[in-house]
């Protein structure tokens, strides 16, 4: 841009608004907060008449009054006489978990998917290469759509796996769990001294995810001290065990105290008693949503990998280290600098796109507050920003974080 | 002493057979190690099982029946109790509904001849300076446009002008950017094939936009282009408000040359282009501001824009579309009536001018400095730095990301069905599922749509790629 050498000898003109770069830069801002708000109050006005029209407000107590519809899947008590406040809770849950689950499961998968499709060996690379290419580009929720109909359409029904005469028409898998056409059932982890409730929430889930925490915390406390020895002395004490020990102890002791075992589904009369049923949205939207992002994740990790430098494994191994630990130790924490970013945006997307429960009816967010209680109470403008606003925090928290992260494991620049 | 010293060269012997050959090939792919030769057998088992059951499934394939209940009859009666295989008959009988929707069937003629055109549409701007693409495109796509076109019995006026515009374009490709006009002129020729109706209303709209380029290229001289371009809008917008509605109203009314076809006719993968292609093709000119404001200095400017697309990546595609269909109304004259087709590419604009500014951006970002501050050496001022130096550079390795975009909301137009659209996936396979002669076939339709999903997208991808790989020269 061209910046004035000299002040000017005259006094200000208007012209020099538009002409001036010291001011034409204010003018451009003047005038498009004047078109902006201008625009949005021409939205709200419009926005105030149509509702008055209508006869209707803007109210959000709607939210107190009584739901009066079932969800099929509540991990937080539930009952169709608590309000749409509780019920779009439930249904940010069933979100949450949908997405937590597909997370972990879909970073699993392809973190495999996109090692073995770098493998040497032919036959398994194109098999990858060929499930990453099917899967990304066919809509996600054709997967989902597809996955649902199998489930629902092509298994049994759950009067096949009645036992008549010592035998079924239908085996159970391994005995404990089963697919039929209208649900999924498989042991239940249940306890039996469950922590109390506070203020209506079970907190034995919480209990067993703070030690979980805790445990985490001290593991990396005894890694830190192995480093430590390791570089003072040259030797590096064993952390395995301790390690095992610190995990696994106190997580197993939580969980006997609270009397944890499984119970296992039986078939009772005309159907399974016993054990966890789970609709067939919910199992259709974790193998979608997990497949599909298996195969986005490969390709992020395929990406990351391949950006290393064969320089850096060439020299690991002219150092001596063996291909696993070079694996550990040069390429993955060089190639997760790589990952992190475009990973972080995937799983943003991931949680977005539970909201495609829709195409299997699955009762999340978008399900009760965006769906029934909308349809419902006729109170859509409502529904809808709540939703977006949920939606918009849920995406801005977890970008904050996973950003957080991707700073501390960044390469420092000096 | 020596005893014997060999003259000549001896001739190199071959490699050992397992070094080279197809037993070189396998040793070095499939068996190289222990754990390899178990992975190969595994996966050549799997694969070979999955590959037995699918073969044998689409070998027992009946194309040719009246209905679900008849093609499990044949089914059962060539190849027996155990057997099943897929009805392909549903989609020889209904496949026009998952391409076309509803659209009449004398017209099938006008979306080819759309598709045709778009592809001479893209032909500017992706080949801009390579001939030999830009023919290798024209070509097959004008001959295969004007067969589709016959077999579909279009009108022999539309194949006679179908034929002087493809034979005219491959006459001017010798500059590619030659085809640019078209470029700018296709959206409206292909909103008046595909809706039909009196040529009046497009050209009318067109010259709106007509009388804006006028106003900015006159004025931009001395008022800058953002003053202009603010007094163009406002001259077109006063054109397409006031003197549109007289002037259309004198003109003879007879100026429809083709029928129309309502909105609800609209469906299938004609709607998911439909909605891709416009949502696209406006979202590129509101994400290049939004990119370029989220670069500015200027503090509103820059914030209103990090708002906006922070906000729209924020929230999924979903919430937008019922913002579409239930709320857009709400926030409009009562007078102001739009279709749901509309309201849907209003809003998936909005949704994808946040990613294309993302992209832009990217590409913004992937120049050198040098660019701009040569641009300021050189005395030219912000816009025509970013018209004539920066967004030509920015916007061409921005174009495989772009490609990119436009790939997952092809994908996500099957979402537009929980509105109350046709789109191929649930709208289309919904309603042929609902018939009872068809009630039973789910793997038939769900395969169909992804199997041309695949291939489009899969299509795309390439050609991204291609480009990208194509591009990065230039800057190597």
């Amino acid at each position: 841009m061209a910046y004035a050498t000299e002040p000017p000898t005259q006094g200000f003109r208007l012209s020099q608004l538009i002409y001036d770069t010291r001011y034409r830069g204010i003018t451009i801002q003047v005038v498009t907060l004047v078109l902006v708000i201008a625009a949005l109050s021409w939205l709200l006005g419009n926005l105030s008449a149509n509702l008055a029209a209508k006869g209707k407000d803007i109210d959000f107590s709607f939210l107190w009054s009584r739901a009066g519809y079932d969800i099929g899947q509540t991990l937080i008590p539930y009952t169709n006489d608590d309000n749409h406040f509780r019920a779009a809770m439930v249904g940010l849950v069933n979100t949450l978990v949908v997405a937590l689950l597909a997370a972990f499961l879909s970073t699993v998968l392809g973190v495999l998917i996109g090692v073995l499709r770098l493998s040497k060996n032919w036959l398994v690379s194109r098999l990858m290469g060929a499930y990453v290419e099917l899967l990304r580009n066919i809509p996600l929720v054709l997967w989902i759509v597809l996955t649902y109909a199998i489930l629902s359409e092509a298994a049994p029904e759950p009067k096949d796996f009645k036992v008549v005469d010592g035998v079924a028409k239908q085996e159970m898998f391994l005995g404990i769990a089963a697919v039929t056409n209208r649900y999924t059932t498989m042991p239940a982890p249940t306890l039996d001294r469950p922590l109390p409730e506070i203020a209506g929430v079970p907190t034995s889930g919480l209990a067993v995810i703070l030690v979980l925490m805790a445990s985490f915390w001290v593991l990396s406390l005894i890694r830190r001290r192995a480093t430590r020895v390791q570089e003072a002395t040259g030797v590096r004490p064993g952390t395995f065990w301790p390690g095992a020990a610190v995990l696994v102890l106190p997580v197993v002791t939580l969980l006997i105290t609270m009397g944890f075992h499984l119970d296992y589904p039986e078939f009772k009369g005309f159907n399974f008693k016993g054990g966890l049923q789970l609709s067939h949205a919910f199992t259709a939207m974790v193998i979608s949503l997990s497949l599909y992002y298996a195969a986005v994740t490969a390709e992020v990790v395929r990406g990351g990998i391949q950006a290393i430098s064969r320089g850096q494994s060439e020299a690991a191994f002219a150092l001596g280290l063996r291909p696993g630990r070079t694996m550990s130790l040069v390429i993955l924490p060089q190639a997760l600098r790589v990952i992190i970013p475009p990973q972080i945006s995937n799983y943003l997307s991931l949680v977005k796109d539970t909201s495609l429960g829709i195409a299997a009816s699955y009762l999340d967010l978008r399900g009760t507050l965006g769906g029934i209680t909308s349809n419902q109470t006729g109170r859509e403008l409502e529904c809808m920003l709540l939703m977006m606003g949920i939606y918009l925090s849920i995406s801005l928290i977890l970008s904050g974080l996973l950003n957080f992260y991707n700073a501390s494991v960044k390469l420092k620049e000096r | 002493m020596i005893a014997f010293v060999r003259k000549e060269m001896l001739e190199a012997s071959p490699p050992p057979a397992s070094q080279h050959g197809w037993q070189g090939w396998m040793r070095e792919n499939l068996f190289s190690s222990p754990l390899n030769i178990a992975l190969t057998f595994v996966t050549w088992i799997a694969l070979g099982a999955f590959t037995n059951m699918a073969v044998t499934w689409l070998l027992h394939g009946v194309w040719t029946a009246d209905s679900y209940l008849e093609c499990q009859e044949i089914i059962l009666a060539y190849y027996g109790p155990e057997a099943s295989g897929p009805c392909w008959a549903v989609i020889r009988e209904r496949w026009h509904q998952f391409i076309f929707g509803f659209y009449p069937v004398e017209e099938w003629w006008r979306p080819v001849f759309c598709f045709g055109l778009m592809m001479l549409a893209f032909v500017a701007p992706l080949f801009s300076d390579d001939v030999r693409n830009a023919r290798r495109v024209i070509v097959p796509v004008g001959v295969l446009t004007l067969v589709l076109m016959v077999l579909a019995s279009a009108p022999v006026a539309a194949c006679v002008i179908g034929a002087v515009i493809f034979v005219g374009a491959l006459a001017i490709s010798a500059k590619p950017l030659r085809l640019l006009p078209w470029t700018g002129v296709y959206p409206f020729v292909a909103v008046w094939l595909l809706w039909g109706g009196s040529l009046a209303g497009p050209v009318m709209a067109l010259l709106g936009l007509v009388i804006l380029g006028m106003v900015v290229r006159l004025l931009s001289g001395r008022l800058g282009v953002p003053l202009s371009a603010g007094l163009g809008i406002v001259a077109a917008f006063v054109w397409w408000t006031m003197l549109e509605p007289q002037i259309a109203a004198s003109l003879p009314g007879d100026l429809a040359f083709l029928a129309q076809v309502g909105s609800e006719n609209i469906g299938g993968f004609l709607l998911a282009f439909v909605i891709g292609v416009s949502a696209i093709s406006m979202a590129l000119p509101l994400g290049i501001l939004l990119a370029l404001g989220r670069r500015s200095d200027l503090f509103i400017v820059n914030k209103l824009s990090v708002g906006f697309i922070e906000f729209v990546r924020g929230v999924p595609l979903i919430t937008l579309l019922f913002t579409a269909s239930l709320l857009l109304q709400y926030f409009l004259p009562p007078q102001v009536q739009f279709e749901t087709v509309l309201r849907v590419i209003i809003l998936v604009t909005f949704f994808s001018a946040a990613y294309i500014a993302e992209v832009i951006r990217g590409g913004l970002a992937g120049l050198p400095k040098g660019q701009q501050e040569a641009a300021d050496a050189l005395g030219l001022d912000y816009w025509q730095a970013q018209r004539l130096i920066i967004l030509p550079q920015a916007l061409k390795i921005s174009i495989p990301g772009i490609v990119n975009v436009f790939i997952g909301l092809f994908k996500d137009t099957t979402l537009v069905s929980f509105v109350g659209l046709m789109d191929p996936l649930r709208g289309v396979t919904a309603i042929v599922r609902a018939d009872i002669d068809w009630k039973g076939a789910y793997w038939e339709p769900y395969l169909f749509v992804a199997a041309i999903f695949f291939v489009a997208c899969f299509g795309m991808s390439r050609y991204a790629l291609y480009l990208e790989a194509r591009l990065k020269t230039d800057h190597r």
